[in-house]
């Protein structure tokens, strides 16, 4: 009752005003950077999260029922925050929080179910890659000198890279909307990579009894995809190659960056995506931030549930498994844009720092 | 301190298993009245029978109430972790597969590959997700999980889940069938991929009973040795 995420007697007198503290030490230093503090409620409809994560959230986050509608524990601020930002009016804003999030934990993992969030959140869509280093180096700062090792992706990348591709708006499509789900991802490259024909399946008519909300015209449209589909050439082997030349690319930000113009070179719907890094890293290195060590992992941030679609970050604690991330963040314009239905989306980039992990770390030091 | 059996109270599954104790020389009875669920375990000494609901056997079973309990793989995959229960022995009736089942007119969907794309599409037409009809929460999200199909979400469904489609309370259904029949008789056809979860009437060890007693011990001996089965081969059930 009294236990707490990573930390030992933090629930109640000293190690409580230790936990309060530090809370406070990162919401200053969020705030110094102009951000409203902002406190979401901890019980929220359901709705808007299964809408933008889907049936998985079931069973990361806790639910519950109010008698009206399903409501879950919050298992993150980005989406209450967001839902507020855009019904204020969307304009520029920075917001900052802090408080407990709640997450469903696979049986025999040792994570914590109930752990600390302070967050930062910036919208603005102005100079994004100004606001991409504003994030990072806040975050930085607030958790340097704990010995993290820190790594940075980049999905937009990965974007241009599929909206490049040789082939029909669907198949573009299909891969676009499994970016976050690596194992679909391949299987989907793989599939697209066959030549036509091979899975060309006659057109049947329905000779069944019509039922459920599905149309008979819905099925007639899919089998006439289906069939325009098997027609489609393979993805070209040229462009596969270099998908996964970019989500195998691990190097130092700078020789990322110059391997990544090669690339672009050979393909140039890549360059707007290399460009954007390009800014990035100058205005990283505007902020004092040394980019020439800075590790870039091409694949980084898939697999997330956050669904991040552009930069992203991540700091851990080498040899502490024990640990989860301690911080991380990223860019996630389009998830605004799936909450802000019609009235369109809104440039977004954001992180949260687990302030028990880094108090746990700090302890042991 | 005896060792507890808990069995179905009633229908066709207590029936079959009573058959399959009875062929192996054990004589399960309800005791008293036919009110009473409890009852004795004839040919086995320190044995004692536990009457239950088979939904309850899961539950039972987890919280370490009975020792031993007959119940379905599906309910104790869907409701139960591998730390709580071990495999004493399949009992061979009961079969039933855990399935994915849409309307048959879809003649476009064969697999759950063609059910992502039509989720995808369905989504968009009628800006909502694919609604999928189960009781099965867990085995069902794991399964779609695996095949990696967005863009659904499951429905609650404690009963005639067959008829949800109808009544256009869900797109598909994840549902237990045997011989198909409902499901054919309700427009419905199972996808062509391998089943959410082979199913059968399974006797299952409860790792959280307390096992200590030398009584509960020595009931649990004569009992497997009575039924034919190895006591060391428990098994998870996965």
């Amino acid at each position: 009752m009294f236990e707490r995420a990573y930390l030992v007697g933090a629930r109640a007198g000293a190690g409580l005003a230790q936990v309060e503290a530090e809370v406070a030490r990162l919401m200053a230093g969020f705030t110094a950077a102009g951000a409203m503090r902002v406190d979401p409620a901890a019980l929220l409809p359901a709705e808007a999260l299964l809408d933008l994560y889907g049936e998985d959230i079931r069973a990361r986050a806790f639910v519950t029922h109010d008698g009206t509608g399903e409501m879950m524990l919050r298992p993150d601020f980005t989406v209450p925050v967001v839902q507020r930002h855009m019904a204020q009016g969307a304009e520029p804003a920075r917001y900052a929080y802090a408080g407990p999030v709640w997450r469903q934990q696979r049986a025999g993992r040792a994570w914590a179910q109930e752990y600390l969030q302070c967050g930062f959140e910036l919208f603005d869509g102005a100079d994004p890659g100004a606001a991409d280093a504003e994030v990072f180096s806040l975050i930085c700062d607030a958790v340097q000198g704990q010995g993290l090792r820190v790594v940075v992706g980049d999905l937009g990348l990965l974007m241009a890279a599929i909206a490049g591709l040789t082939t029909s708006p669907t198949r573009r499509a299909a891969l676009r909307r499994h970016l976050w789900r690596p194992a679909r991802f391949q299987v989907l490259l793989e599939r697209f990579s066959q030549p036509p024909g091979g899975a060309d399946r006659a057109p049947k008519t329905p000779q069944s009894k019509v039922l459920g909300k599905r149309t008979p015209a819905e099925v007639a449209a899919r089998l006439a995809h289906l069939a325009e589909d098997a027609h489609t050439p393979a993805l070209e082997a040229r462009e596969v190659a270099m998908i996964h030349d970019l989500l195998a690319l691990q190097a130092p930000a700078p020789v990322a960056l110059e391997h990544l113009r090669g690339m672009a070179q050979a393909w140039p719907a890549l360059a707007p995506g290399v460009a954007r890094l390009s800014q990035r890293l100058a205005a990283l290195e505007a902020r004092g931030i040394d980019v020439a060590d800075l590790p870039f992992d091409g694949a980084y941030g898939r697999g997330s549930m956050e669904y991040y679609d552009g930069f992203v970050f991540g700091f851990t604690a080498p040899g502490r498994a024990d640990l989860p991330i301690i911080a991380s963040g990223g860019r996630y314009d389009a998830l605004t844009q799936v909450l802000g239905g019609k009235a369109g989306g809104v440039p977004a980039v954001g992180g949260i720092i687990r302030p028990e992990a880094l108090l746990a770390l700090r302890a042991d030091a | 301190m005896t060792l507890k059996l808990g069995i179905p109270s009633k229908g066709r599954l207590q029936a079959r298993t009573i058959e399959w104790f009875a062929a192996r020389g054990v004589q399960l009875e309800r005791s008293g009245s036919e009110r009473e669920y409890a009852g004795a375990v004839r040919g086995v000494p320190g044995v004692e029978l536990v009457l239950l609901s088979a939904g309850e056997v899961p539950r039972e079973l987890a919280a370490g109430r009975i020792h031993l309990g007959v119940t379905g793989l599906d309910l104790v995959s869907e409701k139960l972790t591998q730390d709580d229960v071990l495999t004493l022995s399949p009992l061979g009736f009961g079969h039933a597969n855990l399935i994915v089942a849409v309307p048959d007119f879809w003649v476009d969907v064969q697999t759950m590959h063609d059910l992502d794309a039509v989720a995808a599409d369905f989504r968009a037409a009628h800006g909502h997700r694919l609604r999928v009809a189960t009781k099965y929460h867990n085995l069902t999200r794991a399964y779609f999980q695996r095949h990696g199909v967005a863009d659904y979400q499951l429905v609650d469904n404690q009963g005639a889940t067959e008829g949800t489609v109808k009544n256009q309370t869900a797109e598909a259904i994840a549902d237990i069938t045997s011989s198909g029949e409902t499901l054919r008789a309700n427009h419905l056809r199972v996808l062509d991929d391998e089943p959410i979860l082979r199913s059968e009437a399974t006797l299952f060890a409860a790792c959280h009973a307390p096992w200590a007693a030398p009584a509960v011990r020595d009931g649990h001996t004569r009992l497997v040795d009575q039924l034919g089965l190895e006591a060391a081969v428990l098994k998870p059930w996965t």
